[in-house]
């Protein structure tokens, strides 16, 4: 006894959908320490950046993460408005209010799902990714796509939701409540998921001060930081909501403050329909002629919690540095705090407790000679080795 | 706290070591401060104010490397950035980590992308390309 054994879960593993190394040091059943190799995902995305014009950072911030695919552009436009002075139109508000909104619902049901697939209550994996099926339709419908909507610009949006879209939303928000209800209880009032969740994997208002956690995962420890409410953005200061917070810290009050976020987030786009309709359709952006020389910080509420850019111009058409920090980037590091003195089993869970987002985390590496220093392999080169080995596999197979 | 309130306080508290103060926005305030107050800037802004620390921003300017730390009054909805000049031959400044554990991985990223000496971190380790990049080549430095 007391030798300590490591368990890694990861870079490829099937409980986690992105890669990412956690290396678990366990005595028998506990968990004594945790260490994590992260880069798996790095892209260099604020280097790319840096080669874009303004127009193009868009969709290349809103491939950062799939999930929560506008929060970034969000926060990219807030930065770049407050760099140019812009105030953009209500009616554009009001249309990035409801993707964010709707986009939450459907992160949150995500989470839910994968939630109940850790703990091994497939039932709730099912049921979660089946009701969060409407919210994607709706996106499909307004944007085109089921992801990645696109939706923004500096200055507003790039389409608008006609009167008949609002309608088709009005009619599925009570859907979604509806099923939201059923969620909410199956998961409040189920035994299992009590047993397996309350007092698992606790945050202490401490450690989230400490570590600078934010979102949810803040939230339910008793923190009461909301980007929304704090540093009002959008429509939000238009429209009326709460936010939801609960005391206990452990992997149920995570649970908890999303199921009862969503709720929140279908209040926020009954109301922000409403005011629409009387904004006259179509005014949805405002001209942007020039970005001025200057440095903006933007930043939106994912639901994961705050997203941050800072962006610095120098009058060109191209940002000189674009710096981002998503969520889980601090989120993750507080899995020290979660993890350490539980067991195995619970680690899973309370790693999944703060819906980590790799791809978020570190934002293509190329390979250098570590004594020459000179590059290796370009793209191509890269993409060349790739077709080379999958010739391999092919041929042997044969 | 209203950023004019800011704004005096910090000129009360550190009037030596703040060597401008710019006012970006409603909410926005920006901070430049000589290097060797860092600590005791985060320390006060964390530690006295409340502040949470949101996280630093690196970039290679004419000036040298600047470093960024931006800080987030959620009671008011205030941001303030703490601006600080680094020389570009021996860029080296005192960790953060000493005061909150959220300094520790980007005080790594900024050492590996940028190639900033962050004195007394405990474990100044590469972050995103572990054993899979060459020594002393920075890629987010603008000299190529």
């Amino acid at each position: 006894m007391g030798e300590k054994k490591i368990i890694p879960i990861g870079p490829y593993h099937p409980l986690q959908e992105e890669p990412e190394l956690f290396k678990l040091y366990c005595e028998g059943e506990i968990v004594r320490d945790i260490k994590w190799e992260t880069g798996y995902n790095h892209r260099g995305i604020e280097k790319l950046s840096e080669q874009k014009t303004f127009d193009q950072v868009f969709f290349l911030v809103e491939r950062i993460c799939g999930i929560c695919s506008t929060s970034h552009p969000f926060a990219f436009a807030n930065a770049m408005e407050e760099i140019a002075g812009i105030e953009v139109p209500d009616r554009a508000k009001y249309i990035r209010t409801i993707i964010a909104e709707l986009e939450r619902i459907h992160s949150h049901l995500l989470w839910v799902g994968l939630a109940g697939h850790f703990l091994g209550y497939n039932t709730v994996f099912m049921w979660a990714w089946k009701y969060r099926e409407p919210v994607l339709d709706l996106f499909e419908m307004i944007t085109g796509n089921r992801n990645s909507y696109a939706m923004f610009k500096i200055g507003g949006v790039r389409r608008d939701i006609t009167e008949a879209q609002i309608r088709e939303i009005e009619k599925v928000m009570p859907v979604i409540k509806k099923k939201t209800d059923l969620l909410t209880g199956a998961v409040m009032d189920d035994p299992v998921i009590h047993a397996r969740t309350k007092g698992v994997g606790i945050l202490t208002k401490q450690d989230i001060i400490d570590y600078a956690a934010v979102g949810p995962t803040a939230r339910a420890s008793g923190v009461n930081i909301d980007i929304r409410m704090d540093d009002p953005y959008a429509a939000y200061p238009l429209v009326n909501w709460k936010v939801i917070t609960a005391e206990a810290g452990d992997v149920f009050a995570k649970a908890e403050v999303r199921l009862l976020e969503m709720y929140e987030s279908v209040t926020i786009i009954e109301q922000c329909l409403e005011k629409m309709k009387k904004e006259k359709e179509g005014e949805t952006e405002v001209q942007v002629r020039e970005i001025p020389e200057g440095m903006g910080t933007g930043r939106a509420e994912a639901p994961r919690g705050e997203v941050f850019h800072f962006v610095v111009t120098d009058g060109s058409n191209s940002p000189v540095r674009h710096k981002i920090r998503a969520p889980s980037y601090v989120n993750i590091a507080t899995f020290k705090k979660s993890c350490v003195g539980q067991t195995i089993a619970d680690a899973t869970i309370s790693l999944a407790a703060v819906d980590p987002c790799y791809c978020c985390t570190e934002r293509m590496a190329v390979a250098y000679d570590l004594q020459s220093g000179r590059k290796l392999y370009n793209g191509h080169e890269i993409i060349g080795i790739s077709q080379k080995e999958s010739e391999i596999i092919r041929n042997r197979n044969i | 706290m209203k950023p004019e309130e800011l704004t005096d306080t910090l000129k009360a508290g550190f009037e030596k070591d703040l060597l401008k103060l710019e006012r970006l926005g409603e909410r926005r305030l920006s901070a430049h401060i000589a290097p060797g107050a860092i600590v005791n800037v985060a320390r006060f802004m964390h530690v006295h104010l409340k502040f949470r620390f949101i996280i630093a921003s690196a970039m290679h300017t004419k000036k040298g490397i600047e470093i960024l730390y931006h800080f987030s009054d959620d009671s008011s909805g205030n941001l303030i950035n703490v601006q600080v000049v680094l020389d570009e031959k021996r860029p080296e400044i005192e960790s953060l980590t000493g005061i909150f554990a959220a300094a520790d991985w980007i005080e790594r990223e900024m050492h590996e992308l940028f190639g900033i000496n962050f004195l007394n971190h405990p474990n100044l380790e590469k972050l995103l390309s572990e054993g899979n990049w060459a020594e002393g080549v920075y890629p987010y430095r603008k000299d190529k």
